[in-house]
């Protein structure tokens, strides 16, 4: 007796990443979008590592091979500073695809130095990723000021407000100077000091680094975002002034 | 949500701040200048990239400071984005940043200023590792130093051709 027919494609996975490139090209485009072209590849500084490169990437999630793709590191040392997405003729957004494949990998397995550091500003109010808490914010603040006040009396009356409502400007600050070089935050207030500007630091969410971002974890990321919306909102500030 | 590059720009054309190159003009130190991509290619493209030349022009004088080859908006990242500087691939991403080390070179400056942080300490690294000695700043150390406002322990990342320069309040040295 003959067996029923084979059924042809049984066997055939299907491609999850696949489905995101679709995602990520342009409107009403398609996989062809893509010309091969290697504009993305030859400005890209992550060429080559790892025997990667941006156009193989993409070629490799066109094709189906999300397992290879799931075990790359590149993705890791692709800094998704959008050049290639810059240069691309057809707009395909390769760290999109670069993201997407971040969040991905099980969260345990991703570069543990981001996680911590995720993970760490995650803890706290400051949003700090080296984990510096409101007081000794506050503390280094005011303890440098003072100090600036007295050496340099043609600041003595420079401020460094911390939650000062109604202030124009609302600063964010990177951890690693209030952390290891506290006299590095001095520039900059003078600079605001003597330009007349009103500013103020939040006693929370004043970090200026987002890891949570880095490592893909989009609901954290999100959080950290609310949490200084929040801040400005509440203290009525104007403007969120990126310092770096 | 704003960049401060773009308000030292504001702050020096409507004369609020009003820095002086006279500090460079013998002294002809070059300076070259890291296009953040999170800032410039990312966010506000090439007229922050501008804001932020015109405010570094104004610091160290027109003539001394020479632009890398792509830059703005076409710029190389250094390497120090997107979580690499913790990602634990301390190899790779010295690999990476080979590209950004040479530009720097071929601009023959011996100050990179680097607004982010993550720029900062890669460029800092890849000084070192590649040996081109180059001394990477934040502009706000360059600012106060063209405002004749820079105290001597605001130094840190000046070298030493630059550390007893136009010092203000030196007697408060620690």
């Amino acid at each position: 007796m003959a067996e029923g027919a084979i059924k042809l494609g049984g066997k055939k996975k299907k491609s999850t990443i696949m489905d995101m490139v679709k995602e990520i090209l342009p409107d009403g485009g398609n996989l062809n979008a893509c010309l091969t072209c290697g504009a993305c590849s030859s400005g890209c500084p992550a060429t080559g590592l790892e025997g990667m490169d941006a156009r193989k990437f993409l070629r490799m999630a066109a094709l189906g091979m999300d397992e290879e793709i799931m075990k790359s590191n590149w993705p890791w040392m692709c800094t998704m500073c959008q050049r290639c997405i810059y240069v691309c003729p057809m707009k395909i957004d390769i760290p999109q695809l670069i993201f997407n494949i971040r969040s991905r990998r099980p969260r345990d397995q991703r570069p543990k130095g981001i996680v911590a550091s995720c993970d760490m500003a995650m803890k706290g109010e400051t949003l700090s990723a080296m984990g510096t808490s409101v007081e000794d914010f506050q503390f280094v603040v005011e303890d440098v000021l003072g100090e600036y006040q007295e050496a340099q009396p043609e600041f003595a009356d420079m401020e460094a407000p911390i939650d000062k409502k109604g202030a124009e400007f609302f600063l964010n600050q990177n951890s690693r100077e209030p952390v290891t070089e506290p006299d590095e935050m001095v520039p900059l207030w003078k600079i605001l000091h003597t330009a007349g500007v009103s500013w103020t630091y939040g006693s929370k969410a004043w970090a200026a680094e987002n890891y949570c971002l880095f490592i893909a974890d989009t609901e954290n990321w999100k959080k950290m975002l609310h949490q200084q919306a929040d801040m400005v909102h509440e203290l009525g500030c104007k403007t969120y002034l990126n310092t770096e | 949500m704003k960049n401060i590059y773009e308000y030292y720009a504001k702050w020096i054309r409507e004369g609020k701040l009003k820095p002086s190159s006279d500090w460079n003009k013998d002294l002809k130190v070059k300076f070259t200048l890291q296009d953040p991509c999170q800032i410039v290619r990312k966010s506000f493209g090439d007229a922050i990239a501008e804001d932020l030349r015109y405010a570094l022009k104004a610091c160290v004088g027109e003539e001394n400071f020479i632009d890398m080859t792509p830059n703005k908006s076409n710029n190389y990242c250094c390497g120090g984005g997107g979580g690499f500087l913790q990602s634990g691939f301390k190899e790779q991403r010295l690999e990476y940043g080979r590209i950004k080390d040479s530009q720097i070179k071929e601009t023959g400056a011996t100050y990179c200023v680097a607004g982010c942080h993550n720029c900062h300490a890669q460029i800092h690294e890849l000084s070192e590792h590649y040996e081109g000695h180059y001394q990477v700043v934040h502009f706000w150390t360059i600012l106060c130093l063209a405002l004749g406002i820079l105290g001597p322990n605001e130094r840190t990342y000046l070298g030493d051709d630059l550390k007893g320069v136009n010092v203000f309040h030196p007697e408060s040295e620690m």
